[in-house]
């Protein structure tokens, strides 16, 4: 039909697959970035384009930090911390912010989980007083937690009717054996039945600290007056120890793994999983040009509008071809060395290792030659539009001067699009050689059990 | 644990320096009607330095044979493939060289199109625009291309029990209605499209006549109409069909259940409702402040907190409402574990019961007419969001003053006026329910 209205829903992941969309924005204006005295961070952007401010708290906790046991406590905390204070309890919190016309959603990645709220800027001290609640206070009722578990268990079925999760959740854990990154964030079935309510309140309570937040805020403000605001709010939230991270690093891959995945549908999925460096390794930004030169440029934003592909390299080779129906790709900004994901959608008479062997032809070929300079001069330009795009935003700034701390600092973002420039053919052609290599991918295949008969020949692995 | 913090007044901080209504009105609207009917809306917000249009044409689905379903799909899809004086890459090269975007779709009554740019390159958005629309060559190679891609899109909606719900769920609110048709075909009608039926589709259909563009962002309003009525001022069609008379919908008598199995998923998509005010019906706010309380305030209104916070049933359940030109449906949609559709269906029919049988409470209404009234400016934030509210003025003839109006006209709505409508087309008894799951 002529399509539903979307509906709001409170605790989103952000899934890796979906990984870094990239852009930004023209951030000229100065910011100003302190720290509590019990060690919160804070950065607050001032933009008077319109009477609305927005407003988040970002947590240096997400799967990263959870081992075998308690996989996916990270998303449960965080839909915990939608059930209510003794101050604001379940139900009174959702209507207030609501009743204000409040954007606000939560969403947990890999390395970080973050809440936000977008208000009319004459509200926003109602967001700020439940997220400085919120941070100490939450209930963690046994009965919610209980009712959650279903809820969670009922969301992750739903992930599993799709193909590309059920693909994505084994690249994943056939790419990182050691590293944390191994599972999904929603976590295993088998944790989401047995994780019980301390564990849940022990991880709130080790991670939800001011001295592991940061709070971004941008909008319709006057920031000594803010300032004094979010002293008066949270400075007095005492500061907790570090939590202990037990981050266990990935060894090398020394040769090339594959996964496949049976499911229903006809339609056949390929996934290519290169490990790349974290988003602080010089590195990343010849990553970032390769990727948009192999399949589009992505957008980091989380708000604001893309662009297509279709002249990006892989499209040419294996859409224009009719060896498949769409490809796209992306890097992920992360904390520790993740991965860079090419997806494809294989054309109903082709099998995965034509679009394989096409897609490694490619790789090869930026491997033995550097690439045009215009095609770096367009991957350029491509993400300043992508800039200017988010930049129409005001959550969409606001969600920058946090997501940038979580793996970097804000100057990482200020000085994206001057690096991205600066990225040489040379140094694109090495990363190729360097991170795109057989021994350091894991290829995936989602094999449909109802396939119809190809219309074309071709050997087939699949 | 820290006691509660002590509530302070509001407002201390606050900045006023953005002077004005931020509320787009007839003041800082620009609308023309050119020469050949096309209207052109724009706006200017220097905030950011790009610049959306959009807009629409009067085609769409509707017009669609049988046997052809979703060529007006494909003929919106295949305009990008190639002018009469640019092959593919070309028009891709010019766009994505600018790291601009445009594209098409369609619906039922109308085909959209929405493009971005940085402001600097407005015109070659509107240049792209205008050889698309009007110099479309439909190069054979291409449009091949494009029917894989639709097939696989087809193959993969199949295994979607979400949208297999919801199409099957029209089949049953629309039946005999051409709503009950999916505009996106099926394999077998995409199979039988020709190229000449979509030259021909073409021909006979796309025009000024109807059409409407907003311009939104870095670029002053006046030289935006000059550019729009510049590229698409002299484009004539005669072919242009009127809007066919839409019949009416039958309303159910009673509850007809449909289920569709998708082997082999986890999880399965319930979705229940009946036909609904269209955009237009003086229905359609107390209809949209009803089914804010019923399933979208706060956390999915009282659907969720049933389904959702008191049951555990379901990651999302809530209620929406689909209202366009024509006759609108209302329906309430939840993902659920296949062992509780019945328990989670009861549940949902219960609340559409105590929805018609007593009237919304004072401070329910009173809070879903807040959240109307506050989320507008949110809405707004964007160019797009900007171009879109523009379109829906034109679109169902709200009148330029429409947003400047609206938190009057949503205070207006009383909890009476919600139950009056809630009657007039939701019953218990007399519901379309579709299922699909393994």
């Amino acid at each position: 039909m002529n399509g539903l209205e979307q509906y709001h829903e409170k605790g989103e992941i952000l899934r890796a697959s979906h990984t870094l969309r990239k852009s930004i924005t023209l951030m000229t204006d100065s910011i100003t970035k302190t720290r509590l005295a019990n060690g919160m961070l804070v950065l607050l952007k001032e933009i008077h384009a319109a009477p609305i401010i927005s407003h988040w708290v970002w947590y240096r906790v997400g799967s990263r930090d959870e081992n075998p046991g308690i996989t996916g406590i990270s998303h449960w905390v965080e839909h915990m911390q939608f059930k209510g204070t003794s101050l604001f309890p379940l139900g009174v919190l959702d209507r207030a912010i609501s009743r204000e016309g409040g954007f606000w959603n939560a969403f947990t990645y890999l390395d970080w989980t973050t809440y936000f709220e977008t208000m009319p800027a004459d509200k926003i001290d109602l967001a700020m007083r439940l997220e400085a609640d919120r941070m100490l206070n939450s209930l963690f009722d046994p009965l919610e937690v209980a009712s959650e578990r279903t809820v969670i268990l009922s969301e992750r079925l739903g992930n599993e009717n799709e193909p590309l999760f059920l693909l994505g959740e084994e690249l994943q854990a056939a790419a990182f054996r050691v590293h944390s990154y191994h599972h999904e964030i929603i976590g295993d079935q088998a944790d989401l039945q047995s994780i019980q309510r301390d564990d849940l309140f022990r991880h709130y309570r080790t991670y939800y600290n001011p001295n592991n937040a940061v709070l971004t805020v941008a909008g319709d403000f006057e920031t000594q007056g803010l300032l004094a605001r979010i002293r008066d709010l949270f400075e007095a939230i005492p500061a907790e120890p570090e939590p202990a991270r037990r981050i266990r690093p990935e060894p090398m891959q020394s040769g090339e793994r594959r996964v496949i995945v049976e499911g229903p549908g006809e339609t056949i999925y390929l996934q290519l999983a290169h490990h790349i460096p974290a988003a602080s390794h010089p590195d990343f930004f010849p990553l970032a040009v390769l990727d948009s030169l192999l399949t589009g440029p992505s957008n980091l934003n989380m708000f604001g509008g893309g662009i297509s592909n279709k002249t990006s390299r892989l499209y040419r080779v294996l859409v224009e071809s009719e060896l498949a129906v769409n490809v796209s790709g992306g890097l992920a900004a992360t904390i520790d060395p993740f991965l860079h994901t090419i997806t494809v959608i294989v054309h109903p008479n082709r099998q995965a290792d034509q679009v394989l062997a096409a897609v490694e032809r490619e790789i090869g070929r930026l491997q033995e030659a550097p690439p045009p300079g215009e095609e770096l001069a367009r991957a350029v330009k491509q993400a300043k539009a992508l800039f200017a795009y988010g930049s129409e935003s005001i959550t969409n700034q606001a969600f920058w001067l946090g997501f940038s701390e979580m793996f970097a600092s804000y100057e990482w973002f200020t000085q994206y699009l001057d690096l991205l420039a600066g990225v040489t053919p040379e140094a694109v052609q090495r990363v190729a050689q360097a991170y795109f290599r057989p021994q350091n991918r894991v290829v995936g295949i989602y094999l449909p059990s109802d396939r119809r008969p190809a219309r074309q020949d071709g050997d087939s692995l699949t | 644990m820290r006691q509660p913090h002590a509530i302070q007044p509001a407002g201390i901080f606050l900045a006023s320096s953005h002077g004005g209504p931020c509320l787009p009105g007839p003041d800082d609207i620009t609308r023309v009607e050119l020469a050949n009917g096309i209207v052109v809306l724009a706006r200017a917000n220097f905030n950011s330095p790009s610049v959306v249009v959009s807009g629409y044409l009067q085609v769409g689905g509707i017009y669609d044979p049988d046997e052809k379903l979703g060529l007006a799909d494909y003929t919106a899809a295949a305009l990008m493939r190639g002018t009469q004086r640019r092959d593919f890459m070309e028009i891709y090269d010019a766009l994505e060289s600018a790291g601009a975007s445009l594209g098409f779709d369609s619906s039922t009554h109308a085909t959209g199109f929405s493009g971005r740019a940085l402001s600097e390159d407005l015109a070659l958005l509107l240049e792209l625009l205008n050889e698309t629309l009007r110099e479309p060559a439909f190069p054979p190679d291409q449009l091949e291309r494009l029917r894989a891609q639709l097939l696989t899109s087809l193959a993969i909606r199949a295994q979607d029990t979400a949208e297999m719900a919801s199409l099957t769920f029209d089949q049953v609110v629309f039946a005999n209605h051409p709503y009950s048709r999916p505009e996106d075909g099926y394999p077998e009608t995409i199979q039988a499209i020709q190229r000449d039926d979509l030259l021909e589709f073409h021909r006979g259909h796309f025009g000024p006549q109807g059409m409407v563009i907003a311009v939104v962002g870095a670029v002053d309003p006046a030289k935006a109409v000059e550019k729009v009525a510049g590229a698409l001022e002299d484009w004539q069609n005669l072919n242009q069909p009127i809007p066919p008379e839409l019949p009416p919908v039958t309303p159910l008598q009673e509850v007809v259940e449909k289920r569709v199995t998708v082997a082999g998923k986890s999880q399965a998509d319930v979705m229940l409702g009946a036909s609904g005010p269209s955009r237009t019906s003086p229905d359609y706010l107390a209809a949209a402040l009803g089914n804010s309380v019923l399933g979208q305030f706060g956390m999915m209104g009282r659907i969720g907190e049933v389904v959702r916070q008191q049951a555990g049933l379901a990651y999302y359940a809530h209620s929406s409402l689909t209202s366009g030109i024509g006759p609108g449906s209302w329906q309430v949609s939840a993902g659920v574990n296949p062992a509780d559709i019945e328990k989670a269906t009861e549940l949902i029919r219960r609340e559409i019961r105590r929805f018609v049988e007593e009237p919304v409470k004072r401070e329910e209404l009173a809070d879903s007419q807040a959240n109307f009234i506050g989320r507008l400016p949110l809405s707004l934030e964007s160019n797009g969001g900007v171009a879109a509210a523009l379109l829906n003025l034109e679109r169902f003839n709200l009148g330029l003053d429409y947003y400047r109006r609206y938190s009057h006209l949503v205070r207006s709505v009383t909890a009476e006026d919600v139950l009056e409508i809630a009657r007039r087309y939701l019953h218990p008894d007399r519901l379309a329910l579709a299922i699909a799951g393994p």
